[in-house]
């Protein structure tokens, strides 16, 4: 059978440092695959590597068995990857909004003539996507979708966390790759946004997700499989309860043995 | 709401008017220096109150129809002072200089490409209007071509430009500014350092260069200028406003504000920096064509590196990617000084100290962009 994505192999190398060791694994349609390990094993590169935002020094890249490995980020996101970042990447002085829509980039009309000349149906497509964007938003919260046009500097921490998970999801990806996305937050509000998360994507179960979370008990609830990371190489893949019962986990990990 | 908006644009428009109107007649350099404190307390004011940002948003978030209000008070003006040549010259002077600021405004201030070379495609759309007046081609689309050929020569500059970050980008487009103006002074065909007769810009048959002459009304020719300036700055102005309240636009701020952040979700880096590159160019190019048609004349002393640097200082003293900011802060550089000429050298002085003041104190300039919100587009 054939996986949605596939790492066969992938190294990344930054000078002396092996950030990523042939790492291999595979994502099916539809699955949320939580990656674990401890700081600087790794995990982030991983997603750097598969959005086109660092070089590889070995391995292959599979999206539905094409090879995406070396393609330029946005050649990434055209084929359904989008992601949010650990340390946030959104643009503080614009609005909520446009931070948000830049996600439907490839469904925005950017012929120059069109833009300037035929407002009327510019003024249409602003419609059509405030009203998805603000409806997205209200699957967060309420008050958020009131705040469409404020700046985002304007917003809390946990409120930037849920604009960068709408900019991701507002591109409705087949593959999310959500970096510690609730960094920051309570346990309860970390909760609440996943459960939020999968909200949305109960709309759209195709989609698949690898989520990079410390937090144990979120993983737990939604990572159908796990896998570990230590060092860049992957030291454990199974279910949430067979990884953490692996001794080398307990040891990579969870620090004790 | 609607018609509050409408009376605050014009209320705006009216101070705007005035305080221009009043800044370009004073003789008396204590009244300009007046005039001078009185914008900067009124900018002051208007800061500590909020206003300021309250305006630049009432103006942001209305029809692009209220940039009419530009032509309407530069008519005004024109009029009013239409036996005044220095003062027109200035206005007209303005007003083109201005023009090129919105093509600055679109390559700096929305797509962040950073272009210290401003005075050459200035330039370059000059010598363009010198070279094609000779051919008896109507004017406006010398004017065209002037914009034409300075993007085309942009484009050439761009790929290194592109190739290298940050500040070695703007040391390209420096060196590309001083090469341009050697060439110039070595080059014969183009007249070297003494330059090039330019041929007016004429219309049915009516060179421009003459002053005008209907009945009784009597204007200097530089009124031909200023309606002229005013034409093209509207119109460019209006398309700039369209521009940024466009997924283009949207696209420009976020190459600007995190390219790498962009380049993930889809975003053509490189294609939009070398649109907002080639369309500023253009715009550039326009606003040199109709000055070397005023002029009447050129040389490679009207496009130094130092007016490159004062182009760029409008666009930073007004407020960065604020289309609106860019008359007043044009006045305050272009006219200032002309008006300043007793205290001689001591002139660039002060507008240094000017530059470092605002810097200092108004970081973002004295007329900060407005947030963009599509209000408007989403009522409609
Ligand atoms: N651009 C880079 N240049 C050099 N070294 C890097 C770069 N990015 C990451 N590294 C190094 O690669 C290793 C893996 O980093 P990475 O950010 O992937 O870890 P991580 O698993 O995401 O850790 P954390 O849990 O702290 O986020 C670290 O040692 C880090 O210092
Ligand atoms: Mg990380």
């Amino acid at each position: 059978m054939s996986h949605l994505f596939s790492a066969r192999d992938v190294s990344v190398r930054f000078g002396g440092l092996q950030a990523l060791d042939k790492l291999s694994l595979d994502v099916d349609e539809g699955t949320i695959i939580g990656l674990i390990g401890p700081n600087g094993s790794g995990k982030t590169t991983f997603f750097n590597a598969l959005t086109g935002l660092c070089q590889t020094a070995g391995g292959q890249l599979l999206l539905d068995g094409t090879d995406i490995t070396g393609l330029e980020p946005r050649h990434v996101y055209s084929r359904g990857v989008t992601r949010t970042f650990q340390r946030s990447r959104l643009c503080l002085s614009l609005s909520v909004f446009d931070n948000v829509v830049i996600g439907r980039q490839n469904s925005l009309d950017l012929n120059i003539v069109s833009n300037l000349l035929q407002r009327g149906r510019f003024n249409a497509a602003v419609r059509e996507n405030h009203e998805r964007v603000r409806a997205l938003l209200a699957t967060f919260s309420e008050m958020l979708a009131g705040r469409i046009f404020d700046p985002l500097h304007s917003l809390n921490m946990i409120d930037r966390r849920r604009i960068e998970v709408c900019r991701a999801l507002v591109a409705e990806p087949r593959l999310l790759l959500l970096d510690e996305p609730s960094a920051g937050m309570t346990p309860d509000e970390t909760h609440e946004f996943m459960d939020d998360i999968l909200k949305v994507r109960s709309n759209n179960p195709r989609m698949s997700i690898i989520i990079i979370e410390h937090e144990m008990d979120l993983m737990r609830r939604v990572a159908e499989r796990c896998i570990v990371l230590n060092y860049g190489r992957k030291v454990a893949d199974g279910t949430f309860d067979a990884v953490v019962a692996d001794p080398w986990v307990q040891e990579a990990y969870l620090g004790t043995s | 709401m609607k018609l509050t908006n409408l009376t605050t644009s014009f209320a705006v428009a009216a101070i705007g008017t005035l305080l221009t109107g009043v800044i370009l007649v004073a003789e008396n350099q204590w009244a300009v220096i007046g005039a001078l404190l009185a914008a900067a307390a009124l900018s002051i004011v208007l800061a500590r109150l909020k206003i300021g940002m309250v305006l630049a948003s009432v103006l942001n978030e209305s029809s692009a129809w209220v940039a009419l209000l530009i032509p309407l008070g530069g008519v005004i003006i024109g009029f009013a002072l239409h036996e005044e040549d220095f003062v027109l010259m200035m206005l007209a002077t303005v007003l083109i200089y201005g023009l090129a600021c919105v093509g600055l405004t679109i390559q700096f201030g929305y797509a962040g490409v950073i272009n210290f070379a401003g005075a050459a495609f200035f330039g370059i759309g000059g010598y363009t209007a010198a070279l094609l007046g000779e051919w008896g081609i109507p004017s406006l689309l010398i004017i065209v071509a002037g914009g034409m050929v300075a993007a085309a020569i942009g484009c050439i500059l761009i790929l290194p430009v592109l190739r290298t970050k940050g500040h070695y980008a703007a040391l390209i487009t420096i060196a590309f500014g001083l090469l341009f103006r050697s060439f110039l002074e070595v080059n014969h065909t183009l007249g070297g350092p003494q330059g090039l007769k330019v041929e007016g810009a004429s219309v049915a048959g009516h060179s421009l260069l003459d002053g005008i002459q209907l009945g009784s009304f009597q204007a200097s020719f530089y009124l031909n200028y200023v309606l002229l300036a005013l034409g093209v700055f509207t119109i460019c102005f209006i398309l700039a406003r369209n521009l940024e309240k466009s997924w283009i636009g949207v696209n420009f701020d976020a190459v600007r504000e995190d390219p790498i952040g962009a380049s993930v979700f889809g975003v053509n880096v490189a294609y939009w920096r070398i649109m907002a590159f080639v369309i500023g160019n253009f715009v550039i190019g326009l606003a040199g064509a109709i000055f070397a048609m005023m002029q009447n004349f050129i040389a490679p002393s009207n496009f130094t590196f130092s007016d490159s640097l004062i182009m760029l200082s409008i666009i930073v003293l007004g407020g960065l990617g604020n289309l609106w900011a860019i008359l007043p802060a044009a006045i305050l550089v272009v006219v200032m000084p002309e008006k300043l000429q007793e205290i001689g050298e001591f002139r660039i002085l002060v507008f240094a100290v000017l530059v470092v003041l605002v810097l200092r104190f108004r970081p973002s300039g004295l007329f900060p962009r407005a947030l963009r919100k599509f209000r408007r587009e989403v009522a409609q």
